[in-house]
């Protein structure tokens, strides 16, 4: 998969880049080193890695850089060409360009060309081209004309083909484009007219190349936003003649064809290209990387402060003027693969792995722990594979399901649905499973009658979901369709089997499960496994409350009452039993909160989403927290009854939530002041426990003491010892 | 088998120092360790954790970086701002160098082995070329003011509210170009050297993360926290079968109770260390192949030698400490009673005498002998001789001056049986024989060691006729001279683990030799060949428990009316071997606390073997025969230990 990574600006000084942006980027003979020529009159070298320049060379005043410097890569030296026509070759030892190597050429000189492996060549605007060391042997040759008047060389490439130089330029003529591409060795010229096609009007912008064993594809970006190919053969049928070349569309569309700045288009490698310019609807600029192979746009990064319309591409990193200053943006593609493409195979292989390994991936689910290693696992798959070609025509039980999900009524979706999840392992089980939800849920969407309640549960079921990955495809939509439908019932399933729920899709759920009315909870089937018949427990222990009370983990309301809230509470403290000891709330909504109890979360997400909830509620929650927490208290260990209660720690923790969200809400509130009092003893009663352990410890301490030093007896005795 | 009266000690009052830096080394598989006393130790893992070699301590002489270079040679650094290279034959510090840049912090040596790094004071950092015999001075690199490569900035915030200066403890540098740091925040950060950035941080700990160690591999470390926590992180896979691999916290250990200041790492175990004095080896069970010796978990806090000595007539005891002697008389009592009683004391232990030292250097040995009326002790400079008077309870101490300057330095002292002759092992590998007449003493022999060996020899046993001087060097070899016509008399043939104690017989003048890997040989002098007991005994092998302890034996005695039988005992047990039983076979129960009821005398004759094993005094530093009906025991019991030590980090409780 590609990708962009984050950028990084290579100087903070401002490179005096013209209208026209940078001359070029080049690569010098170490890998992390650069030269930037820029419009002006400086060489400047910048170690990519360190960010930060090494050397800088600048031309006199008067005079101007015309091609930008390039590394001779089989000396090791800098070469740039001046006022069209001066040649200078320089190291890094030296300090002025003034006093290097100087030759000055009988013609003016487009480029100068080098890539590792081979001399450099220098490209003239004639068409001309000549070797470096030929030219310095004798500077003032002549240089015969190739391109015909008004020709005008835009764009040029040297590629090294099975260790032959192949040049191969791009010439304009009154709207008309020409391809010339010169095999250096065998001094063979060969010129292509390249056909625009129908949209005559349509200018190029932009080229870039790259070459196979017996073509150069050259891809073109053209005034129209799109993208063309044209295949051009590097050993021609026959040179002599005038050849025209067809393009053909590549990618449609990928920038705005009447942009006000300049677009570029740089090949990555077979399958990507990066895109720069400003995509169709948004004015500002973007980098964006594309996969010809797919046409699928891959990664696409913003430059809002506007660029010169130029990009280089070497090794790994990408180069552009962003506003004034130069950036690179490393840039990583993994192999792709269909299945990556698809986004069906997780994007985290690496990057050695080769296509086949891919393919076996993909056949057998990831992460389930199947090990297939042995040799005889893989042959197995081998043959298989073959066999699923041949079978290749057959509809597979996944595609039926997710055609008939898109059409078909919710009762037969449901009776397929079984049907498949009765077939269970098949390879691609996970990613069915996520692509059915997918489905569903865009039909939810789309039709609002549309809502397979029982289906999305069986799916939720088979524990392969999570919120955010229905099995590696991004699927949030399925709890807000819940959250819509108000089915506290898939919330709470939900709730308990998604392990990323984010918070604030917890605290809608919350909201829901305190304000959906008592009686349409009566109609949901609601998993009760977590509550226990509290009413039951209460009746039966109304009479050992009194004694209770005293062994609550050393709460005792009625010893441990503060001054303020003392004559209120002895008025009413058959009130209070009674509070503590019934459930305020139904058993299925005491069901649905204990799963929000359960729910993982973190405090700093979580509680602005609990100032959202009523203050009537936040009582109610509150009230049936306490009542948990006095649950807990009544035995020795401080767990509640049933299969998986909340714990006392989930409890205390979200009253804490609650009161630091809403604190001065429940302040405010008369009928939530008995709570606080209530809260407040308690939070008084567990100090003072504590402080009585910490006694308890001190003297416990003490008596080991005692304890050890009866054992050690003293430092000295006699004692008596047989041995058998 | 047998009724004692023992005296039961505890009041020998050692504390071992702090451990303060560990270095293993894969090729010998040995781990040097150097203790805040400036001491420093060398285990060598194969010989079962044995503490083969010591480097006696100096007060001025704080190590706070220990590491191997070119192969074996073993180099430390400390406060003193002095680079030492230690000689490992014969135990001495070859020499000492200054480095010019203050107290030293840090050393590393590079991968080669051939250079030598040192972090100083003056934030300087200095490396040194090894040569073969010294160290040279090569290069300085100063402080760095602005060239830095990279800052790396550690977030000193803990938790958000302190405001305290996060000091980074311990940095590791991986050829993958990431580096480790841990700090006193109580974060492990890995971070990318290419480019300066956090990569990842674990919070492991409420308080600092003082070691760190990577495995050869650096597909492990351990980190080590002042909690005590020991950390265990590995390289493993993302997921089952991918090759992307990250670090994961895989184990955490709690051997320690207070800082574990050093950390290393052996291809399979853990190692540490710290203030609570203990040093650990925590096995990595899945590295471990057999269970043997290295499949268990290895605490060793007391030192593999003897610091205890015994005059048996006067029943005085000689404690060793690092810097003073104390000399004790133990009590006594007229009652009788059984197996287990505590007996009511006539008369309590009595503490006679504390005699300290001069000058910074510790204490490497020291020895009373059997008349009580000498004491001779040894630092790494000087020997020192004491007579002792006594006056029906006062006591005088007299210092024997001018000793002759090849005395300068003892490994060991021994005093014949009769008390008139010394024997002192100098490092120099000679063994002097002294004669001690009135309150004077006379020269009467040094053994110079075999032409081409320095070894240093550790271990002494002299024969109770005098006639016999065994002395046994850190590598294997007991040689056996005739004291009468001062010339070697045999050699025992070597053998590959080292001598942990030895001791000749009465009368047979059998020699006992224990070895660190529990077996125990019986060589007769007089014949120069192991007695038929001691080949029997290899025949058939010992107890496979016998094997299995783990603490080497420190100390042998015999019974002065029972030629069959051996005394022996390690830290944590004290057994009689009689050699008149048979052996025990490994379906035997080796240990029986529990005395025969009325059973048949058949059945108990069957079950009775020549070892007789006694736990009850643990953990044991000294045991001897008194005489024929008592022993004396000295334990150092760990809460004592503990009770003396800095207090550790107090962690919360009830939420307080």
């Amino acid at each position: 998969m590609a990708a962009l990574e984050e950028e990084f600006t290579l100087s903070s000084v401002v490179l005096s880049a013209g209208p026209e942006g940078l001359l070029g980027v080049e690569q010098s003979d170490k890998t992390d080193q650069f030269l930037v020529t820029d419009s002006g009159r400086t060489v400047i070298l910048y170690k990519v890695s360190d960010q930060k320049p090494l050397g800088s060379w600048s031309v006199k005043q008067g005079q101007i850089i015309t091609c930008p410097a390039v590394c001779n890569f089989q000396t090791g030296e800098y070469v740039v060409v001046h006022d069209n026509k001066v040649l200078r070759i320089w190291n890094n030892e030296d300090v002025n360009l003034d006093k290097v190597f100087k030759a000055t050429l009988s013609a003016e000189v487009y480029r100068i060309l080098s890539v590792q492996g081979t001399e450099p060549l220098v490209l003239f605007k004639e068409g001309a081209v000549r070797g470096l060391e030929a030219l310095l042997a004798d500077p003032q040759q002549k240089i015969e004309t190739v391109i015909s008047d008004e020709e005008v060389i835009k764009w040029t490439k040297f590629f090294v083909v099975f260790r032959h130089p192949v040049l191969i330029f791009i010439t304009e003529k009154h709207g008309n484009y020409f391809a010339y591409v010169q095999m250096f060795n065998s001094r063979i010229l060969t010129k292509y007219t390249l056909l625009l096609g129908q949209d005559e009007n349509s200018v190029i912008k932009s080229f870039t190349a790259s070459v196979d064993r017996k073509f150069i594809s050259l891809m073109s970006l053209s005034s129209d936003g799109c993208i063309y190919e044209t295949l051009i053969p590097i050993r021609p049928a026959d040179p002599e003649k005038n050849q025209s070349l067809v393009k053909s569309l590549l990618l449609k569309a990928v920038v705005s064809g009447n942009a006000r700045n300049g677009v570029a288009l740089t090949a990555l490698d077979q399958d990507h290209v990066a895109v720069l310019g400003s995509p169709l609807a948004a004015s500002k600029e973007c980098l964006s990387v594309w996969n010809i192979k797919f046409q699928t746009l891959q990664t696409s990064k913003e430059l809002p402060q506007g660029t010169s319309g130029q990009l280089w591409y070497y090794g790994e990193h990408l180069f552009m003027l962003h506003g004034k200053s130069l950036t690179v943006i490393p840039y990583k593609c993994e192999v792709s693969s269909l299945a990556g493409a698809l986004g069906k195979l997780k994007h985290s292989q690496d990057p050695g792995t080769h296509v086949v390994s891919h393919f076996v991936n993909w056949e057998t689910p990831q992460g389930c722990g199947l090990g297939f290693q042995n040799s005889e696992q893989s042959r197995r798959i081998l043959r298989r594979r073959k066999i699923e070609v041949s079978l290749q025509p057959e509809v597979p039980p996944s595609k039926q399901l997710l055609s008939t999900i898109m059409k078909d009524s919710e009762k037969h979706i449901e009776v397929e649905v079984r049907k498949f999840l009765a077939l269970k392992q098949t390879p691609d089980f996970h990613t069915v499973i996520g692509d059915t939800v997918t489905g569903l849920l865009e039909r939810c969407k789309a039709e609002p009658s549309f809502y397979p309640r029982n289906c999305l549960m069986q799916l939720i079921q088979t524990h392969v979901l999570s919120y955010r990955f229905f099995c590696l495809s991004l699927c949030p939509d399925l709890m807000e369709i819940a959250l819509k439908k108000k089915d506290v019932q898939l919330l709470q399933l939900c709730l308990q089997q998604f392990p990323d729920i984010p918070e604030s899709v917890t605290c809608a759920c919350l909201k829901i499960f305190l304000s959906i009315g008592d009686d349409s909870l009566q109609e949901t089937d609601v998993n009760m496994e977590s509550v226990f018949d509290y009413s039951i427990n209460s009746v039966h222990d109304e009479k050992m409350e009194e004694q209770t009370e005293i062994l609550q983990n050393g709460f005792n309301p009625e010893e441990d009452k503060c001054n303020n809230c003392d004559q209120e509470l002895n008025k009413k403290p058959q009130d209070e039993t009674k509070e503590s000891t019934s459930c305020p709330v139904v058993q299925k909504r005491a069901a649905l909160l204990n799963a929000i109890l359960h729910s993982a979360y973190s405090e700093t997400f979580l509680l602005p989403h609990l100032k959202d909830i009523p203050a009537q509620h936040i009582t109610l929650f509150l009230k049936y927290l306490y009542f948990l927490y006095l649950k807990c208290s009544e035995n020795a260990t401080m767990t509640l009854p049933g299969i998986h209660p909340p714990t006392l720690n989930q409890i205390m923790d979200w009253i804490c939530l609650l009161l630091d969200a809403n604190f001065t809400v429940v302040v405010m509130m008369p009928e939530a002041k008995r709570l606080l009092i209530n809260l407040y003893k308690l939070v008084k009663s567990q100090i003072s426990v504590y402080s009585e352990l910490n006694k308890i410890e001190v003297s416990f301490r003490e008596l080991q003491k005692l304890n050890q030093e009866k054992n050690n007896r003293g430092l000295y005795s006699i004692e008596v010892l047989e041995l058998f | 088998m047998g009724e004692f009266k023992v005296h039961r000690v505890r009041f020998f009052n050692y504390v071992p120092s702090g451990i303060r830096c560990v270095a293993y080394n894969n090729q010998s598989n040995r781990l040097a360790v150097s203790r805040t006393d400036g001491t420093v130790e060398i285990y060598n893992l194969s010989a079962n954790y044995f503490q083969e070699k010591f480097f006696p301590g100096h007060e001025s002489r704080a190590t706070e970086a220990l590491c191997w270079a070119e192969g074996q040679r073993l180099f430390s650094a400390g406060l003193n701002g002095e680079i030492m290279e230690y000689d490992l034959q014969a135990l001495n510090i070859k020499y000492a160098m200054d480095a010019f840049g203050g107290p030293i912090w840090s050393m590393a040596a590079s991968p080669s082995g051939s250079q030598l790094l040192v972090g100083c004071e003056d934030g300087s950092v200095k490396l040194f070329q090894i040569t073969p015999d010294k160290i040279q001075f090569e290069r300085n690199f100063d402080r760095q003011k602005s060239s830095a490569v990279h800052k790396m900035i550690v977030d000193r915030q803990y938790m958000g509210v302190s405001k305290r200066k996060c000091i980074v403890w311990g940095v590791a540098f991986l050829s993958d170009g990431t580096i480790i740091s841990v700090d006193s925040a109580g974060k492990v950060q890995f971070w990318d050297s290419a480019t300066g950035t956090l990569v990842k941080s674990h919070l492991i700990a409420n308080a600092d993360v003082q070691s760190i160690a990577v495995a050869d591999q650096e597909d492990s470390f351990v980190v080590g926290t002042a909690e005590g926590t020991v950390f265990h992180f590995q390289l493993v896979p993302v997921t089952s079968n991918s090759s992307e691999k990250q670090w994961v916290r895989t184990k955490p250990f709690q051997h320690h109770t207070h800082d574990v200041r050093t950390v290393a790492h052996s291809p399979t175990a853990l190692i540490s260390g710290g203030t609570d004095t203990h040093l650990v080896f925590r096995p990595l069970m899945e590295k471990v192949e057999v269970k043997n010796y290295d499949a268990a978990l290895r605490k060793i806090t007391f030192p593999h030698r003897c610091l205890i000595s015994c005059s048996k007539k006067r029943q005085l005891l000689l404690f060793q400490f690092a810097h003073h002697l104390e000399l004790w008389r133990l009590g006594s009592t007229v009652a009788t009673g059984k197996n287990g009683d505590t007996l009511p004391l006539s008369k309590n232990a009595d503490h006679l005498l504390h005699l300290k030292t001069k000058g910074p250097e510790n204490i490497i040995c020291s020895c009373i002998s059997p008349c009580g009326s000498w004491i001779a002790y040894s630092t790494v400079s000087r020997f020192f001789l004491y007579r002792l008077n006594y006056e029906h309870d006062n006591i005088s101490l007299k210092r024997v001056s001018k000793m002759p300057a090849f005395l300068r330095s003892a490994l060991q002292i021994l005093f014949s049986e009769d008390s008139t002759k010394l024997f002192v092992a100098s490092n120099q590998g000679a063994l002097h024989i002294v004669q001690l007449s009135g309150g004077s003493f006379k020269h009467l022999h040094a053994f110079q060691p075999q032409s081409g060996t320095v070894e240093a020899m550790c271990l002494l046993a002299v024969s109770p006729d005098g006639n016999w001087l065994a002395a046994s060097g850190t590598s294997a070899g007991v040689h056996v001279y005739n004291v009468k016509q001062l010339k070697l008399h045999c050699t025992v043939p070597a053998y590959n683990f080292p001598v942990t104690a030895m001791a000749i017989a009465p009368n047979t003048n059998n020699l006992v030799i224990a070895h660190s890997d529990q077996q125990v040989f019986e060589y007769s002098i007089p014949d120069k060949q192991y007695t038929d007991w001691s080949r029997t005994v290899q025949k058939q092998g010992f107890h496979h428990l016998w094997l299995q302890r783990d603490t080497p034996i420190t100390h042998i005695s015999f019974h002065p009316k029972r030629p069959m039988h051996i005394l022996l005992h390690d830290a944590y047990m004290f057994c009689i071997i009689d050699k008149s039983l048979p052996l025990p076979n490994d379906k035997t129960l080796l240990y029986n606390p529990f005395p025969p009821t009325n059973e048949s005398d058949v059945i108990r004759r069957r079950t009775a073997h020549a070892f007789k094993i006694s736990k009850i005094y643990k953990p044991l530093l000294f045991m001897d025969l008194l005489d024929e009906r008592t022993l004396v025991a000295v334990e150092r019991p760990l809460d004592d230990i503990i009770a003396q030590l800095p207090p550790p980090i107090k962690k919360k409780k009830f939420g307080t």
